[in-house]
């Protein structure tokens, strides 16, 4: 394994994005051009679009971000590990298991603390 | 004829004699040889959006006692065609108020992402993009990029609809791409490999008996509905629920853009079928495929139309979820089910069982948690009889 594996991905990347990109600009020069005031106004299902859209959001939405980046990162430490269990020990087993451990008890606590409770 | 002869990977071959001798050097020829299967990736994903889109709205409308579509070509088969054309054909118009970078930029990510994530899909025995040893990994990276396209384009549309649905695509894709990815990890603890093609190899066996999906059906049932949920399908399609924000993050768009987006969708949907066939249906295993290697091609595709077919028929078939009710089955049901199973296959590969024993252990031990599991969510859902949330109180009529 050598990270020239890995070259294929990367001309992908450098065929795949101007393709994509490409595309979305190709109705400018296709397509008419008649813009107008009503025609470029957000849509809200008819009314007079009032204010500005960006405003405060509910706090849960930020609680699942961090809850994500927790379990995230326990996920990733997991794959290596997942990788080479046949060649780890019963220690290696351990370790694991009081990894997960500790995390299973801030779980439990995120759970009586009611962050999954969605209002 | 040697039927053996009949190998995708000898095209490769045949290309790479062909151009040696042209006389090139090597370094080109490996360049070309990837030009030329990045060129045929695109290619491919095309065609098949139009087929997929195709299917599935002939699918859907035969479910709900539909014709579908009917007039362009025979049974309807040119009017994906036809709808590009038009698609391609129409005004391009940016919101005022948007975020012009943000808001151009969204669709084409959204594309180039599931583009990406196609790099590492072996469609037989060697035929992948790249067969980096990472696969799996690589495709949880990819795969957060989806989100990012999204929530751009719920931003930058400065729509308080498509805001709405921003938040609620983040939430969603964000908490089931937790236990997607454990998920996704049992048949890794288990094949020791990453490697998207390893994987495939790693379920050989006499007729599809070694394919994962029979040691460890709790782990795809839990990949399945998780994928139901990062696929942005019913019954987890709250992030485009028409009733209540119009179109979700994608409402700003039209023309080309939307297009993008619904091409990505699609896509998304079909490489999920894809890595589920992979990881759990045995991809391109099948009966007979090591004496013909070219019919590992035609399993693995009608392995992934059979999870697309799925998909398509839960989506035509149950109504939309609750958010809280989406948000608490990740976080309360998936996530603990998906940890427990995994410290349980990893603690049961430690034991060293001989073969036969091993596999008769993980399944049972699957449904053991299966059935736990059921167990206690309809024991909570009992208890819980009318604190659920509604608007007003039905009258229930008396028996």
């Amino acid at each position: 394994m050598t990270s020239a594996d890995y070259l294929p991905i990367l001309i992908l990347i450098l065929i795949a994005a101007p393709f994509a990109g490409i595309a979305i600009l190709l109705p400018s020069v296709l397509g008419p051009k008649n813009p107008n005031r009503m025609k470029q106004e957000a849509i809200e299902s008819g009314m007079i679009p009032f204010a500005d859209a960006r405003r405060r959001f509910p706090v849960q939405y930020y609680m699942v971000a961090v809850l994500f980046i927790i379990f995230d990162i326990e996920v990733i430490f997991l794959f290596p590990w997942a990788v080479s269990l046949n060649q780890l020990k019963i220690f290696g087993l351990i370790e694991m298991g009081v990894f997960l451990g500790i995390l299973l008890i801030g779980y439990l606590y995120v759970w009586k603390k009611g962050a999954f409770e969605w209002e | 004829m040697d039927l053996s002869q009949l190998d995708l990977r000898l095209i490769g071959v045949w290309f790479n004699n062909m151009l040696a001798g042209a006389g090139l050097a090597p370094g080109i020829i490996s360049l070309i040889n990837w030009v030329v299967g990045a060129l045929l990736l695109l290619i491919f994903a095309l065609t098949l959006a139009i087929a997929l889109i195709w299917i599935e709205r002939k699918l859907a409308a035969r479910l709900q006692d539909r014709l579908g579509p009917n007039r362009v070509g025979p049974y309807g088969l040119l009017q994906m065609v036809a709808d590009v054309l038009k698609l391609l054909t129409k005004e391009d118009i940016t919101p005022l108020e948007a975020d012009r970078v943000t808001y151009n930029l969204a669709p084409a990510l959204a594309v180039f992402q599931v583009m990406m994530a196609m790099a590492v899909i072996p469609f037989a025995n060697g035929v992948i993009g790249a067969d980096v040893n990472i696969g799996v990994l690589y495709l949880m990276a990819i795969g957060s990029v989806g989100a990012m396209a999204a929530l751009m384009a719920g931003w930058s549309s400065n729509n308080k609809y498509a805001l709405v649905g921003g938040f609620r695509v983040v939430a969603q894709l964000l908490s089931y791409e937790i236990p997607l990815v454990m998920a996704m990890l049992i048949p890794v603890l288990v094949a020791g490999t990453m490697r998207m093609n390893g994987l495939a190899e790693a379920q050989g066996g006499w007729f599809g008996l070694g394919w994962y999906v029979w040691t460890l059906p709790t782990a795809f049932l839990i990949f399945f509905i998780a994928a139901l949920a990062e696929g942005e399908r019913a019954p987890f399609d709250l992030l485009e629920a028409e009733s209540e924000i119009v179109a979700g993050f994608n409402i700003e768009y039209s023309g080309m853009k939307f297009a993008w987006f619904y091409l990505a969708f699609f896509l998304n949907s079909w490489v999920l079928a894809a890595v589920g066939a992979t990881i759990f249906l045995g991809g391109w295993q099948g009966p007979f495929v090591a004496q013909i290697p070219a019919l590992g091609v035609i399993y693995f595709i009608a392995k992934t139309l059979l999870l697309f077919f799925i998909q398509a028929w839960v989506r035509a078939t149950f109504p939309r979820l609750r958010i809280d009710q989406m948000m608490s089955f990740c976080w309360k049901v998936l996530v603990p089910m998906a940890l427990l199973l995994f410290i349980a296959v990893a603690v049961t590969l430690k034991l060293g069982l001989p073969q036969p024993v091993q596999g008769v252990a993980l399944l049972g031990l699957n449904l053991v948690i299966l059935l736990a599991t059921l167990a206690l969510v309809s024991r909570a859902q009992k208890r819980s009889v009318g604190a659920g949330k509604r608007a007003f109180a039905p009258e229930l009529p008396r028996l």
